[in-house]
């Protein structure tokens, strides 16, 4: 097993070469459309998320990849050769499931060692290499002495790290994750997920990784693609989406967000009773949105437009103030201190938020 | 399987249960030995000294070695295409699957007559043919095998449902072809149920009474299967010949429930490391 080390944190060296082409998917479900003409590249070694809410083709797509589906129409090369002529098992594609798959009448050390020994004779390595091969494995993914074990003998995430060794064993061209975390709770969830990265980083194979979970994607990825229905929204590194969305559907995903309409002209933003300087929009209608974390709190003669605090929810570090103008709710978290004065239930406030993304308001 | 326990179960529901199976279940597997035994060991003894007591077990073995093997294979191919796979007619396939269980047994024999009897469809093939269906082997285990079909797929297709196609779908794309993931994956994770189902398959095969009836003739010392030759013996006033020929079934049936608690015992472990899950 040639592992190539690289020091954790370390950003994994993207080259341009792009092995993995993904072009003009579609899958059809009788009258339904998982995928429509999707494109989408992926370079060697990178770490890509694919993130979208259910029902948005993701795990399709991974399907197909790893060769358990068919796309209707369509085209996947790997290294400039066919992928989708080559069957399932001769893709090389180590796939990691959402709720495990391990055999569960298999030993974990069987389990590991399962790609190996099912390999045709000629390429079958012997029992000690199996059994070095599957050592070294437990080892990277800090199973040591759990080999013995069978899988309802371990935890949840030690059971997901024994499937993503048993994925790797076969030195896989791809590695391919199907909401690996989803099935755990929230702080094993954390624990792995760096603990993914750091064995991405140090075999530096090819991942693709399926998640609904906004943050795990902006924490692991170099990339993110944004699937919704079945189409890419938007592909990019976690910070240049999060700065600038595509789309109001890839804002909305990637956090809670405020929407209110406003019209743009002269540079500014008027937005209700308040006016907001925003350079370099076009002028005309537009689809206003702002972060709940990044508004400034005015008293009702300040700066920013009038709005009726409803509620005030302490929620840890921050606090949660909810507000409504006209018949539209707006969020806000405060996370600053002590809330300004005169903020509570009933009060009148204004709201300055400072920084919008607007996308014109017929899309 | 539960090691959960809600506490001891109240004398009465105990006793309700007990009573139940000693009245219904120990009291005429009892009458059976006592009757066999009726007139001492020796007239007990004396069946084994005819020849058509053993045509009958062998028969009834035979018919059993043939019709068990091919439900079962039938029944885990039936199971793995309902279970990991989507195909028009699934629906379809299931029902005609359970349809030998509510259709009563003298039906069951009597469609072989219908088709292979004197006036039969295919009365005319079989004769040209010089094949003997009715009235031989071959009647006897094809009704045995409409009786028993269903005892392995409806063993199976449950487990196999809950266990959904993940494991085989990573078997596959760790590299393994058709034939190693069932013979690695599936067939381990389903050994047990198909154990039981075999065994219930058996049990039913051996006992058949009402379509093997139909077909078989009853011709003695080659058509009769041992619970035909209960009967006979029965009809002649040879009570103690029919109880002691019982005995002989209910020992088969013994045979087979010691098999399946010897197996049960030996993989208790590896029994419980699946289950748990």
């Amino acid at each position: 097993m040639a592992l190539r080390r690289r020091a954790f944190g370390q950003p994994t060296a993207l080259n341009n070469h792009m092995p993995l082409i993904i072009k003009d998917i579609s899958k059809t479900y009788g009258q339904g459309h998982a995928l429509q003409n999707l494109d989408l590249e992926v370079g060697d070694r990178e770490f890509l998320a694919l993130l979208g809410p259910s029902g948005s083709g993701k795990t399709t797509l991974l399907r197909i990849l790893a060769g358990l589906i068919s796309p209707t129409t369509g085209d996947v090369s790997f290294d400039g050769a066919d992928l989708l002529s080559l069957s399932a098992r001769e893709r090389k594609a180590g796939m990691v499931f959402q709720h495990y798959a391990l055999f569960r009448h298999m030993t974990v050390a069987a389990n590991i060692g399962f790609g190996l020994r099912v390999r045709p004779r000629r390429d079958r390595p012997s029992a000690e290499d199996i059994k070095r091969r599957t050592d070294e494995l437990l080892s990277l993914v800090q199973l040591e002495g759990y080999g013995a074990r069978y899988p309802s003998q371990l935890s949840g995430g030690q059971r997901q790290r024994v499937a993503l060794a048993r994925a790797l064993a076969i030195e896989p061209r791809m590695l391919l994750l199907d909401e690996p975390f989803g099935a755990l709770d929230a702080k094993v969830r954390r624990e792995l997920r760096y603990w993914l990265r750091r064995v991405h980083d140090e075999t530096g194979v090819t991942t693709i990784f399926v998640t609904h979970d906004q943050e795990e994607a902006m924490d692991l990825a170099d990339r993110v693609a944004i699937l919704n229905s079945g189409k890419i929204e938007q592909v990019g590194a976690p910070n240049d989406i999060y700065a600038s969305p595509a789309t109001p559907f890839v804002f909305d995903f990637l956090g809670a967000a405020n929407e209110a309409r406003g019209l743009v002209s002269d540079g500014e933003l008027h937005l209700y009773d308040a006016r907001f300087p925003l350079a370099d929009a076009a002028a005309g209608e537009v689809k206003a949105f702002f972060r709940p974390h990044e508004v400034e709190i005015n008293p009702a003669d300040g700066r920013g437009f009038l709005a009726e605090v409803v509620g005030v929810i302490a929620r840890g570090p921050a606090t949660r103030l909810e507000c409504m103008r006209g018949d539209q709710m707006m969020e806000i978290d405060w996370a600053r201190g002590r809330l300004p004065d005169g903020v509570a239930r009933g009060a009148q406030i204004r709201l300055a938020p400072e920084r919008f993304t607007t996308f014109p308001a017929g899309g | 399987m539960s090691e959960k326990s809600i506490g001891r179960p109240s004398p009465i529901l105990l006793g309700i249960g007990v009573a139940y199976v000693a009245v219904l279940i120990l009291l005429p597997m009892g009458m059976v030995f006592v009757e066999a035994f009726r007139r001492g060991p020796a007239e007990y003894l004396d069946i084994f000294a005819h020849s058509d007591t053993w045509s009958a077990i062998r028969l009834t073995l035979l018919v059993a070695a043939i019709a068990v093997p091919l439900n079962a294979v039938f029944g885990v191919a039936a199971a793995w295409a309902v279970t990991k796979f989507d195909f028009p007619g699934k629906g379809l396939l299931l029902t005609l699957i359970d349809l030998p269980f509510s259709v009563s047994p003298v039906i069951s024999g009597l469609v072989w007559v219908l088709l292979f009897g004197a006036s039969g469809w295919l009365a005319g093939p079989m004769t040209s043919a010089n094949v003997q269906i009715l009235f031989a082997v071959p009647g006897l285990v094809l009704a045995t095998l409409f009786i028993t079909l269903p005892f392995v797929a409806r063993e199976l297709i449950p487990l196999m449902q809950e266990q959904g196609a993940d494991e085989e779908e990573a078997a596959i794309t760790l590299g393994a072809g058709g034939f190693r993931t069932f013979f690695m994956v599936t067939l381990p994770n389903i050994k047990w149920a198909l154990l039981y189902g075999v065994l219930l398959c058996n049990a039913r095969a051996m006992g058949e009474f009402g379509a093997v009836s139909v077909v078989s003739g009853h011709i003695r010392g080659q058509t009769n299967t041992l619970p035909l030759h209960v009967e006979i013996l029965y009809n002649e006033y040879n009570f103690v010949g029919a109880f002691a020929t019982a005995t002989i079934l209910a020992g088969l049936a013994i045979v087979t429930l010691v098999i399946k608690s010897g197996l049960e015992w030996r993989f208790a472990g590896e029994l419980s490391a699946s289950r748990r899950h």
